[in-house]
């Protein structure tokens, strides 16, 4: 006959193989808090070297693909510190995987992929559109409007406090699009300070 | 099957099948290599108890091919899922001391 504390125990046992086995845990603080100063660095270049900042909707005449040199630049520095964040947190997670004793790629990592996928795939068509036709003020707020619905829906399948990192980047995205001047400055407060108090966060609460 | 008086099932009370039903609770099906790195168990380990709760029909197999190479993958059943469930309750009871 099993023991009340073995009763205990396998309780324990069954809570935590239903979490790590449909939760993606292995996310790392520290690559979120890196994500941050990668998108400060990005925006900072992008406000004070290229002089990137939209003070209306439009850029040039609409329907004009007026892709200057200046903007292209921009574009060029946005997709470098996507691939920066991206290798920086691929890298991180492995190593925590790793250090769990499991595999980045599991059940739950694809749940969190596809979840994510969707919205991005759909926002970042959307903003390719939005710079062919000139609407170069509202890419900033609709990148953080697209990434806040993927946090959002791939928050079931990880930490719980995704949820509140995505609705955070929807509202700021809002009123980056509201305040359109300032689009810049919402973006680097979504993707810059917002990821690295959230990066804080999740590393004293979760990784000590 | 072999439910004691509190509802204890002796089918779970290997803590690797009871980790199998676990997975397969939240997860539609997970294959052997999945299973084996969540549960962190030997090959012949893993296929021994997989093959009990086979037997008990809780959990279903499904065999098939990706291109080359055959991958098995496990779902729980109706019924594993029930058995899965009333062993949890009779846990849960048995640590509140409903019945002693």
């Amino acid at each position: 006959m099993k023991e009340k504390q073995d009763y205990i125990r396998d309780i324990a046992k069954v809570r935590s193989m239903m979490e790590r086995s449909s939760k993606f845990l292995s996310l790392s603080g520290f690559a979120c808090i890196m994500a941050g100063i990668y998108a400060l660095g990005g925006a900072y270049i992008a406000y004070k070297v290229f002089g990137f900042n939209s003070n209306g909707i439009g850029y040039g005449a609409p329907g004009s693909a007026d892709l200057s040199g200046e903007l292209i630049k921009v574009i060029f520095l946005a997709t470098l510190v996507l691939f920066l964040a991206l290798g920086t947190a691929i890298f991180l997670s492995s190593r925590k995987a790793a250090k769990r004793g499991e595999k980045l790629w599991n059940p739950a990592t694809k749940l969190v992929l596809i979840n994510m996928a969707v919205p991005l795939i759909v926002g970042g068509l959307l903003i390719l559109v939005m710079i062919s036709r000139g609407l170069v003020g509202l890419v900033a707020p609709m990148s953080l409007i697209f990434y806040g619905l993927a946090l959002y829906n791939a928050s079931q399948f990880t930490y719980e406090e995704v949820r509140s990192l995505g609705l955070i980047q929807i509202v700021l995205g809002l009123l980056g699009a509201y305040f359109v001047s300032y689009g810049l400055l919402f973006w680097a407060i979504g993707l810059g300070v917002a990821h690295i108090v959230y990066g804080i966060y999740m590393h004293y609460r979760y990784e000590r | 099957m072999n439910i004691s008086i509190t509802g204890v099932n002796k089918a779970f009370e290997s803590r690797i099948r009871l980790g199998i039903m676990s997975a397969l609770a939240v997860n539609d099906k997970l294959d052997f290599n999945t299973l084996k790195e969540f549960l962190d168990v030997t090959d012949g380990n893993l296929a021994s108890h997989l093959t009990a709760l086979e037997k008990l029909d809780y959990i279903m197999v499904n065999k098939q091919f990706i291109g080359k190479k055959p991958n098995t993958s496990y779902a729980a059943t109706g019924i594993g899922k029930k058995a899965f469930a009333h062993h949890l309750t009779a846990l849960e009871q048995l640590i509140r001391g409903v019945i002693e």
